[in-house]
């Protein structure tokens, strides 16, 4: 059994800030290459557990290891990361051309080489190069200063990309069109990047694997597809996408589930299919989202279920269910998923 | 190759940075502030020696010594005249403050003639002060031309040239703090005073005035405080009559010779000032009706 | 707010403003008047600031005024730049306290503060003179030199610092490359503050000097005593002109300063 390489790994890692703490015991590995993310609400830890690794934070307890070593004490400066901050942090008093250098300059390559690895980052975060070198921060727009930031960051070739949030004060637009050109970066280059976000559809739509932290733990570990179809506890089924949470037929109490509203077929009072669950009720709402149509459905003991149904087009028919039609909400057993609390 | 390797061993200790950038200021205040004061309090309590200076031993004979009525009226007179100052100052200053945060075009203007002499020489500003009050001097001179006195009128060395030098020289102590208190103060809350029927004045009265407190405490310790301690200004403007707090310890110093009395005056001085401060910390905790953000 | 403001307002300030800056005036004005000993303008002369330049003590205490001025505004500015960028950016036990421990110089009564150091002075058996003015000096300047820079650098964004070690900068690197050209218009205003009380300062000055260092404003404070006359108020005029000139290019820097923060 050969493990995949792993170039960051927290073993134990706490943070207390006075009372508080920010990190609790957390434990993860990131791997080569991989697209990270910490996923969480505010105040989860996420941004934390980032500057541990960045090097901003020192653990109070537990190891922090970068390629292999043990990091916990070295300075940020010393650590093969580069970060992109969610406020950009350009340096007001140089170039775009001057901040991105930056880094190179510390290290004291010589003039044409940097002229060159400039010019080739600016390509990467399709920055023109000719239109831009010369400007300062305060005179591009929000998405070209966060290209900057990007280009700054990668022009060291890093072994490991930071990012904080970077997405953030983008309009929706740009921030999609971004987030498929970090995740085309991260492939194209092969560095690794680990990434924090707030936002779980950012999240799903980037990452390798995902991080979900809440309440300064890591709450689940896993790709997108693990986080989203099998949530372990009603915080993460709750925080990503929507759910519904069945209590257990067994008196209410006993182990919630976690059902997903795609996974409810609605069915006409006694049309339930075999072999799925099946609960009769009646529409309570329709709400419009456009691709799809949630239909809030009031079972007869009382539980409230959402069901996404695809929309096939209210414009020219009859819609599909309306309030108050009876019918029977059916799904898999399977997918109504055990958590674990 | 790694450049400055010490800096950056340093750099990994915790507090070791902080340490290095504290040490030569703190150590220049602890020893040329702190040291000065503590050996002056010990002076303070030690009996007064051949030359004025002081010998082995330790006596409150010093500290007793102020309740003799001559120098129980020089502190009474320092607190009279502080209290008359900052008084006065408030009235003075307050409407200028008020001025200055309602004035648009000509507000920075306004705030630098006041910054200004808030820095200028108190020497040469309190000579001015005598240039103008003197026997001789302007105000005089023009007043008998104008037939309106025959005589001299005997402007200095009386307490009321001690005051006006007083005021003239902290007047913009209250200037500034009530102007920042009232700039701060949010626009939003007089417009609801007024749809709520407050006319001007009311709306000044409970609105304004008690949410420039904070501000108007702040201005008025930072004259009455030094006020205190004044010294040039009781001597130039007040000869040997007005004596103040300040006159009284600089002459322990100097013509009397006796420095552990000086020493005992000037704790006495210090005593008041802290009492004052903490009246003013108290103060600090509570600024209601500021802008948020 | 709509409404003017009333006029009693307006004319009560013009009559403080009066107040402030008229004997002031006054004084300048008198400073190139013909006649030595009255009040009456009988013309305009620059005969007594030509008489500063011959007069040996005046030329002296200027001297004295600017050795003592320049070597304390560069020591206090230093040591106030370095207490600040601890207060700032370091976490360490006391800081709350420590801060406010350094308003005690600024609020301590001159007097206070010049007697200590004349008794600290005298104990230890260190000669008054210009050394122990520029030592008095520094000790009030740096608390106003940490009040001024540390207000530009709590202003000033902290992931700018982040993000230079982030790129591979050292706590010195990243200070020089990227912290003190934001906060330079700041060291600099503390550094005009600072040698503006220290050229202005009289009382802590009295006590701490000896014979053979008189400062200027020391020369004033003998002069005023002994006689009114006008090479008095040409000495004053050169005082308040390079106050006013300093405290001038102070406020033009926090103007920069503030135009800047983009």
């Amino acid at each position: 059994m050969t493990a995949e390489p792993s170039v960051v790994e927290f073993l134990a890692v706490t943070r207390r800030f006075g009372a508080l703490t920010a990190v609790d015991g957390i434990s993860f590995g990131v791997r080569r290459g991989e697209f990270f993310s910490l996923l969480g609400p505010s105040g989860c830890g996420k941004t934390t557990t980032l500057r541990l690794l960045a090097g901003f934070e020192t653990p109070d307890a537990g190891e922090v290891r970068i390629l292999g070593r043990r990091a916990n004490a070295d300075r940020p400066y010393e650590r093969p990361v580069a970060m992109v901050f969610q406020s950009y942090a350009l340096f007001p008093h140089l170039s775009v051309e001057r901040n991105v250098a930056f880094g190179l300059e510390e290290r004291r390559r010589p003039r044409a080489e940097i002229r060159q690895r400039v010019g080739r980052a600016m390509e990467l975060v399709r920055l023109d190069a000719a239109t831009f070198a010369r400007r300062t921060p305060a005179e591009l727009s929000g998405g070209q200063r966060q290209r900057v930031a990007l280009a700054r960051a990668l022009v060291l070739d890093p072994a490991i990309l930071l990012l904080d949030e970077p997405l953030g004060a983008l309009d929706l637009q740009l921030r999609r069109e971004m987030q498929l050109e970090l995740k085309a970066l991260n492939r194209e280059l092969g560095t690794t990047f680990v990434y924090v976000t707030h936002d779980q559809e950012e999240a799903l739509t980037m990452s390798d694997r995902i991080a979900v932290m809440t309440g300064a733990r890591i709450a689940q570990l896993g790709t997108p597809a693990e986080i989203y179809e099998a949530p372990r506890t009603a915080f993460v089924a709750q925080f990503i996408g929507t759910t519904n949470l069945l209590q257990s037929a067994a008196g209410g109490t006993g182990t919630p589930r976690a059902l997903r509203p795609e996974r409810v077929q609605l069915c006409p009072p006694d049309a339930a299919p075999d072999g799925l669950d099946a609960r009769p009720g009646h529409v309570t709402d329709v709400i419009y989202l456009g691709d799809t149509l949630h239909v809030i459905v009031a079972l007869a003991d009382g539980t409230r279920l959402t069901a996404a149904v695809p929309n096939q087009g209210l414009l020219g028919g009859a819609p599909p269910w309306r309030i108050g039609d009876p019918l029977v909400a059916a799904w898999r057993p399977d997918d109504a998923r055990v958590l674990e609390s | 190759m790694i450049r400055r390797p010490l800096l950056r061993r340093l750099a990994r200790r915790p507090g070791a940075l902080a340490a290095l950038q504290l040490a030569p200021g703190t150590g220049w205040l602890l020893l040329f502030f702190l040291v000065p004061i503590l050996i002056m309090l010990a002076y303070s309590v030690m009996p007064r020696g051949e030359y004025g200076g002081v010998t082995a031993g330790l006596t409150l004979e010093h500290y007793r010594r102020f309740f003799d009525p001559l120098y129980l009226r020089v502190v009474g007179r320092t607190f009279a005249l502080a209290g008359a100052c900052t008084v006065l100052s408030i009235v003075m200053g307050y409407p200028v403050a008020y001025v200055i945060a309602r004035s648009r075009r000509w507000k920075h203007v306004l705030l630098f003639l006041v910054v200004l002499p808030f820095w200028t020489s108190f020497l040469v500003r309190t000579y001015a002060m005598i240039f103008l009050l003197r026997d001789g001097g302007l105000i005089n001179t023009w007043l008998l031309h104008l037939g309106l006195i025959h005589r001299p009128l005997t402007m200095l060395y009386t307490p009321g040239a001690v005051l006006t030098g007083l005021v003239y020289g902290f007047l913009p102590f209250v200037i500034l703090p009530v102007y920042a208190s009232l700039a701060r103060l949010d626009p939003a809350l007089l417009e609801a005073a007024e749809s709520l029927g407050a006319r001007p004045w009311a709306a000044f009265r409970r609105v304004t005035l008690p949410l420039s407190l904070p501000g108007l405490i702040a201005g008025s310790l930072l004259v009455f405080i030094p006020a205190l301690g004044s010294f040039l200004t009781p001597d130039l403007l007040g000869g040997a009559r007005q004596l103040m707090l300040g006159n009284l310890i600089e002459n322990q110093f100097t013509t009397a010779r006796n420095w552990p009395f000086g020493a005992a005056a000037s704790f006495i001085l210090m005593a008041a000032v802290l009492v004052a401060l903490l009246v003013y910390l108290r103060t600090q905790d509570r600024a209601p009706g500021e802008e948020p953000g | 707010m709509a409404r003017a403001t009333p006029r009693p307002l307006m004319g009560i300030t013009a009559l403080v403003y009066l107040f402030l800056h008229v004997p002031a005036l006054v004084l300048v004005a008198f400073s190139f008047n013909r006649s030595r000993f009255s009040v009456e303008w009988t013309g305009f002369t620059l005969e007594w600031y030509r008489r500063l330049a011959e007069r040996g003590d005046i030329l002296r205490a200027l001297r004295a005024s600017l050795i003592v001025g320049l070597s304390s505004t560069v020591i206090s500015t230093v040591l106030g730049t370095l207490i600040a960028l601890a207060l700032a950016r370091r976490r360490f036990h006391g800081r709350r306290l420590y801060e406010g421990a350094l308003y005690l110089p600024i609020v301590t009564p001159e007097i206070v503060v010049g007697i200590s150091l004349l008794v600290l002075f005298a104990a230890v058996g260190v000669p008054l003179g210009l050394a122990t003015i520029t030592i008095a000096h520094v000790a009030f300047s740096i608390s106003f030199v940490v009040v001024v820079v540390l207000a530009r650098l709590r202003g000033m964004d902290r992931s700018l610092e982040e993000a230079a070690m982030s790129l591979g900068a050292d706590e010195w690197s990243a200070f020089r490359r990227v912290t003190l050209p934001q906060i330079w218009p700041a060291v600099v205003a503390g550094g005009l503050l600072a040698f503006t009380l220290s050229f202005d300062d009289f009382v802590i000055t009295f006590f701490v000097s000896g014979v053979g260092s008189t400062t200027l404003p020391l020369l004033v404070y003998a002069m005023v005593r002994r006689s009114i006359e006008p090479t008095v108020n040409a000495v004053s005029t050169l005082i308040l002109l390079v106050t006013t000139v300093t405290i001038f290019l102070t406020d033009r820097l926090g103007r920069a300063r503030r135009g800047r923060t983009a």
